[in-house]
């Protein structure tokens, strides 16, 4: 009974498979399950707008939408609505063709990204030996429908932000993929499969997800960092900065194609906490061995909200940062300490069970985090600025 | 150490957002169309025609001199004077305006027509829910659109209607003494004083033109209206 409800969705699927003809059958089970993705994120992207309001009105002391519906549930169904209705513009001097492809290549290719995320025992649409591989060469592929945007709208904001968001992207691309090797040094394995299932294991009915390790905490937080800023998330949200670059790359965009941005980054926070998740957070697995009677796909989709809720909560609470400081921190303070993330994980593979390896591991980490952030994030002391000529 | 800022600033955040939840002092929103916050007693925004008595034709103070029409910064007012005449709270036989428009889409708010009418007889408003979907007409208030009773003027700015009140009451005093001095002094018909005493929302405006004819000796002797009042 339990099994059934964990695999359901499998099981419908092969069972609409098996009444259909082999070859039309094969096609038709991976439409089924690319229908389930675009249809559940989306879902999720529409509740998340509106969690999201309300949350940071909540943080602000405010109230946040209440008028569309109870406690304004229908709030996404409104802003829906009016994106769908309002003029499609596309400016005069605009590459007509490039700006119309850029929101859908984001989009395409962000969805592309859930392809391998295994979201439940055996609920992956496609079992890649190379998975982490195929997501990061996908995630890379945003860069290129960012820039499409900014370089296509031939506007100074919408190039500005298209080029601070290739810079920023790039830069936090590197820490992303070192934190991941971590992973997959231990694991062995590239596939995102395999790595949920490693840490599918119980000792005293505790699990073993990566983030309870040492180098596994190290590799999530500076993941976390990587995956905010290459989401464009707050703290990092130069690219579309309100203050200084109107709405950045997507300036000269509106009505749905707008909303297919929006989308987009939304999906794009969905699958970096999904990686997270299946990284660090053990995938589908259950938080304690009792537990696990509860089916696999709620454990993910639970653990994907939560950390939605986190970059919710950091949104409502840190400020934008500069540019500088934005490149200070990928290349001085998180591009180290993920270099130096590595060598632990490596010391952590060859010490062998015991309690030596995680007092030894944590000194390192924790000892580094120290003097890597003091001496690399010290705050220069500029003094009164002085004019040589002007004087 | 790095990260103590966030810490600290994450844990503020979330005391903000459970706290919103538990203690209502905290937000500070008011929901608007179902709650209102009182305005101020100074607040105005776009001004009104005040009437004495129940009805506005008969009571509306506006004499149509047309000072706050040639005083007004953007021109919003549009005034047309009566043929006809009608007495005023004094009793005096005044014009009345025929047409009296405000387009309070043009209108700045200044309130420089309400300090230039000699007659009390314009006053700023406190309401805020004009929006209309007809923005040509909808936003052109006509003389019925405009005028407000006396009591509306009291319950609004009750400080400053009271003072007002109390100098037209003032003047009207005055007027009735000289007229009754008038009265006295030449041996002129007799002084329809107690007529003119009656509150000038008593007589009707259509009945004002007929019932001028035998009052109309009353007025000259009277001095000029209280112009230099301001």
């Amino acid at each position: 009974m339990i099994n059934t409800l964990d695999q359901i969705f499998v099981l419908l699927k092969h069972w609409i498979v098996g009444l259909l003809p082999g070859s039309l059958g094969a096609f038709v089970g991976i439409l089924l399950s690319v229908a389930a993705i675009v249809a559940v994120f989306p879902g999720l992207f529409a509740l998340t707008t509106v969690l999201e309001r309300k949350g940071l009105g909540r943080m602000q002391n405010r109230i946040g939408p209440n008028r569309t519906g109870p406690y304004g549930i229908l709030q996404p169904v409104a802003d829906g609505i009016k994106s769908l209705t309002k003029e499609d513009i596309v400016p005069v001097s605009a590459d007509a063709a490039v700006h119309f492809l850029a929101p859908l290549v984001l989009v395409v290719v962000v969805f592309m990204g859930f392809s391998v995320l295994p979201m439940g025992r055996n609920m992956q649409l496609v079992d890649m030996d190379a998975g982490l591989l195929f997501f990061f060469a996908i995630g890379a592929s945003t860069e290129l429908s960012i820039f499409m945007a900014g370089w296509s709208s031939r506007n100074k904001y919408s190039l500005l932000g298209a080029m601070r968001a290739v810079a920023q992207m790039i830069s936090y691309e590197v820490p992303l993929l070192m934190s991941s090797v971590a992973v997959v040094m231990i694991t062995g394995s590239l596939s995102l499969v395999k790595i949920v299932e490693a840490q599918n294991q119980y000792t005293w009915g505790l699990p073993h997800w990566y983030i309870f390790t040492p180098w596994g905490c190290a590799a999530f937080v500076m993941f976390a960092i990587a995956a905010t800023a290459e989401t464009n998330r707050s703290p990092f949200d130069l690219p579309e900065g309100e203050s200084e670059l109107v709405a950045g790359y997507f300036t000269e965009y509106s009505g749905f194609k707008f909303a297919l941005f929006f989308l987009g980054e939304y999906l794009g926070m969905f699958s970096m906490s999904g990686l997270g998740t299946t990284l660090f957070l053990g995938g589908w697995s259950a938080p304690l061995a009792v537990l696990n009677s509860v089916p696999s796909w709620i454990w993910f989709f639970s653990k994907v909200m939560l950390s939605i809720c986190v970059l919710i909560w950091l949104r409502g609470t840190l400020p934008r940062l500069r540019q500088d400081q934005l490149m200070n921190f990928a290349w001085k303070f998180v591009l180290p300490m993920t270099l130096l993330n590595l060598f632990v994980a490596a010391l952590w593979r060859f010490m062998g069970d015991g309690l030596l390896r995680w007092i030894v591991c944590s000194a390192i980490l924790l000892g580094a985090y120290v003097v890597v952030g003091r001496t690399e994030m010290r705050r220069k002391q500029y003094g009164p600025r002085s004019y040589r000529y002007a004087e | 150490m790095l990260g103590e800022g966030i810490l600290k600033g994450l844990a503020e955040t979330a005391k903000n957002f459970a706290g919103s939840f538990v203690d209502k002092e905290r937000l500070t929103t008011v929901e608007y169309p179902e709650q209102k916050l009182e305005l101020p007693e100074a607040s105005r925004n776009f001004p009104f025609l005040v009437y004495d008595g129940p009805e506005w034709q008969a009571g509306l103070r506006c004499v149509a001199c047309q000072i706050c029409e040639k005083e007004c910064p953007p021109k919003c007012i549009y005034i047309e004077k009566s043929k006809d005449k009608k007495p005023d709270f004094v009793g005096k036989l005044q014009i009345y305006p025929a047409k009296f428009d405000i387009d309070i889409s043009v209108c700045m708010s200044c309130q420089i027509c309400v300090e230039v009418c000699p007659f009390d007889a314009i006053k700023m408003d406190k309401e805020y829910e004009l929006s209309t979907d007809d923005r040509f007409g909808g936003l052109l208030l006509d003389r019925q659109q405009l005028a407000k009773s006396n009591e509306y003027y009291h319950k609004i700015h009750p400080t400053e209607a009271s003072e007002v009140d109390g100098r037209l009451a003032e003047e009207k005093a005055k007027a009735e003494a000289k007229a009754k001095a008038a009265a006295a002094a030449p041996p002129k018909p007799a002084a329809p004083a107690p007529a003119a005493a009656a509150t000038p929302a008593s007589a009707a405006p259509k009945a004002a033109p007929a019932a001028g004819s035998t009052k109309t000796e009353v007025p000259p002797p009277a001095p000029p209206k209280e112009g230099e009042a301001r």
